[in-house]
């Protein structure tokens, strides 16, 4: 088995990796305006809900049974989509996903293929092999264009090219459309997108696309969008391939009606999102007359199979929890390596990966509990994270630096004259390093706390220094 | 073993023991959210068109007699002279005056719908909470024919908008048996510096005529 997230695999770790997007100012102006804008969105629109955590509720227990009877609701999609005259492909891997993928492709003899955002065909590295294959990929969603045309890699699993600003689409779009003016205004830069990609909707045979929800009670589809492009690429072409991870699928078709509330809203910010496309196997007269659902597992069952982390399959791909976190506002999502950014992609990547790579990601984060306050479908990452970080250092991989800090604060803390003298060696060592009450260049493997932030000094006097001194009974 | 196999038992050997089935288990989901409406039926209609002009639709309200002039009161203020017309929509609401015509839908190609003005459709249900038209297209059109022109001018009657997300969903009998669309404003996108444009690769214009039985 070849699990691949990308290419998670061969990603530098978090740290490295973040260093110099923290010296890209631009990079981190744009991704803290755009996250800004979609948290006031998000805020407002569920403020006006009533019964939001209702829903909440019901979205977690809808997703944490559908994974305790995954393989019964898997079969009957399969059986309801063969019905209604779909092809059912299972996938254990990347490759073996690509591989079925390219092999109807192939069978068509078609070298062109329109495709609406999947992080799933990100996940496994569709493009590339397409591109391999001869086949040409064209993305259609606004920012996966921008991403695709601009050689990048997404930075958001909602919003993929959140990074980019409008005068660097343009040049992009100058550049790869060969454009001698364009405007800068974002209606430009959309009304040439709709320009570049119309021809090819209305000719392309194949269209490829993921799967927000399978209903496995009518075996349909469900994909979730604004700007009708995966309308196109899924009613349009002759022939239609969706990728579906395997935990995409929900039990029954009225389960719609709790995410399709809980995920404009916290996706996009929006009471619903302009457009949800739901279709079943073929319909004679309308839409492709040949569709295949790919089922991938991809390393899913393996984070099945640990109880304490399983409900990261929960995840719904709002995104919402990279707009919060603290971590992500600074970094971007780039600094993860993986198509899965985010709190939600530092536990994901791992996972999906057997923890064989991307061992940085669960200390990526500062564990404020902002990701699960704000998830709508409840997954508790904070504690995933821990539980993760957790059986790093029970295999012996944590970080030199963890392991010696851990050493030393256990020394210190077993003890409180100990502590003490550590308390006031800090106070004396840190003269060196003190301006302004802050902490400045400390060395060695204390530098990563004073390198792109304020470190404050420690006090004068410390608490048990205090607290010997006041008066017994006094005011202290 | 076959990947269809070997996934399966995978995933049973993460849930050695299931206690019980899974439509049981499935009914014992709470479900303590807003499923019913709390609006009187003029407030709900109220919202629904707040929600639908909070996205950009064109909204208009006649009773079933004036529904021809509406028809062409939209259609003069989109600045489109010739629809294509769904199945479900019946001859005696189209007007007949100069300046205005209509075609059914006759398996045009992609490239003529693309040369054709606009669309008038039906829908299946509304939400007026989320200002959303349910397209079920078995009724209302095959997908491309409100997909291709670019405008839609979707007839709904007053009676066909609930107040929730759920009693939409829980209207719609049968749904595996032909595709649906659901319908929020016109096509947009926020994905250049979060900036909502209106009109990207679906219709640039959507109008509503609320029909008040």
């Amino acid at each position: 088995m070849t699990v691949r997230v990308g290419d998670a695999a061969k990603a530098p770790d978090f740290e490295s990796a973040a260093k110099p997007l923290l010296q890209n100012t631009q990079l981190r102006h744009n991704v803290r305006h755009a996250t800004d804008v979609i948290r006031a969105k998000r805020a407002a629109v569920v403020d006006e809900m009533p019964d939001w955590e209702a829903l909440r509720e019901a979205g977690r227990r809808i997703k944490e049974h559908t994974l305790r009877h995954l393989d019964v609701y898997l079969q009957q999609f399969e059986e309801k989509c063969t019905a209604a005259g779909g092809k059912v492909h299972w996938a254990r891997d990347a490759d073996e996903a690509s591989r079925i993928t390219l092999d109807i492709i192939k069978s068509h003899g078609e070298k062109e293929v329109i495709k609406v955002k999947t992080m799933t065909s990100d996940e496994i590295r569709l493009n590339r092999a397409l591109e391999a294959a001869g086949i040409t990929p064209y993305e259609t969603d606004l920012a996966e264009l921008i991403v695709q045309l601009g050689n990048d890699l997404p930075s958001h699993i909602v919003a993929p090219a959140l990074h980019r600003n409008r005068m660097e689409v343009r040049e992009i779009f100058m550049r790869k459309m060969g454009l001698k003016e364009l405007g800068d205004t974002p209606e430009d830069l959309t009304e040439q997108a709709r320009r570049y990609l119309r021809e090819r909707f209305l000719s392309v045979n194949v269209g490829i696309s993921g799967a927000n929800f399978a209903i496995a009670e009518t075996g349909s589809i469900c994909v979730v969008e604004s700007e009708g492009n995966g309308r196109m690429c899924t009613s349009l072409p002759r022939l239609l391939i969706s990728l579906i991870g395997i935990e995409k699928v929900i039990p029954r078709f009225n389960d719609l009606e709790v995410f399709l509330q809980l995920l404009p809203r916290s996706g996009t910010g929006e009471r619903m999102n302009p457009y949800n496309s739901i279709w079943t196997g073929v319909s004679p007269g309308d839409g492709p007359q040949e569709f295949h659902a790919v089922l991938i597992d991809n390393g899913r069952t393996t984070v099945l199979a640990d109880a304490e982390s399983r409900e990261t399959l929960h995840c719904i791909r709002c995104g919402m929890c990279l707009n919060i976190c603290p971590v992500y506002r600074q970094t971007g999502g780039h600094a993860y390596g993986s198509t899965y950014s985010g709190p939600i992609g530092a536990i994901l990547t791992p996972q999906l990966q057997s923890m064989q790579h991307s061992r940085s990601l669960p200390y990526a984060s500062s564990l404020c509990g902002a990701c699960y306050e704000v998830c709508p479908v409840k997954i508790n990452i904070p504690e995933i994270l821990i539980h993760l970080r957790a059986k790093i250092v029970e295999r012996g991989e944590s970080p030199f630096s963890e392991r010696v800090g851990m050493k030393a604060a256990g020394f210190a803390l077993s003890d409180g004259r100990r502590l003490a003298f550590a308390e006031s060696f800090g106070r004396f060592a840190q003269w060196f390093f003190e301006r302004d009450g802050k902490l400045h260049n400390l060395p060695g493997i204390l530098a990563g706390w004073t390198e792109y932030r304020d470190m404050p000094a420690l006090p004068k006097e410390s608490f048990r220094d205090w607290w010997a001194k006041r008066k017994k009974g006094g005011p202290g | 073993m076959n990947a269809r196999d070997e996934i399966l038992a995978r995933i049973q050997r993460s849930f050695p023991a299931v206690p019980r089935s899974s439509a049981e288990d499935h009914a014992a989901i709470p479900r303590n959210y807003v499923q019913t409406s709390s609006l009187d039926p003029e407030a709900r209609l109220e919202l629904f068109e707040e929600r639908l002009r909070d996205y950009g639709t064109e909204v208009y309200r006649c009773a079933p007699a004036q529904l021809p002039e509406t028809i062409a009161l939209a259609m003069s203020s989109a600045g489109v002279g010739r629809l294509l017309v769904a199945n479900e929509v019946s001859e005696g609401w189209l007007p007949t005056m100069a300046g205005v015509s209509f075609a059914h839908d006759s398996e045009l190609s992609y490239e003529d719908l693309d040369k054709s003005e606009g669309i008038l459709t039906t829908c299946a249900v509304a939400i007026a909470l989320t200002g959303t038209i349910i397209l079920r297209h078995s009724r209302d059109g095959r997908r491309a024919l409100t997909l291709i022109p670019d405008y839609h001018l979707c007839i709904v009657r007053a009676g066909q908008v609930v107040e929730t997300v759920p009693e939409a969903i829980r209207s719609i009998e049968a749904p595996a048996t032909s595709p649906l669309t659901t319908i929020s404003g016109p096509s947009a996108t926020a994905d250049i510096e979060m900036t909502r444009i209106k009109g990207v690769h679906g219709p640039r214009r959507l109008g509503v005529i609320l029909v008040l039985a």
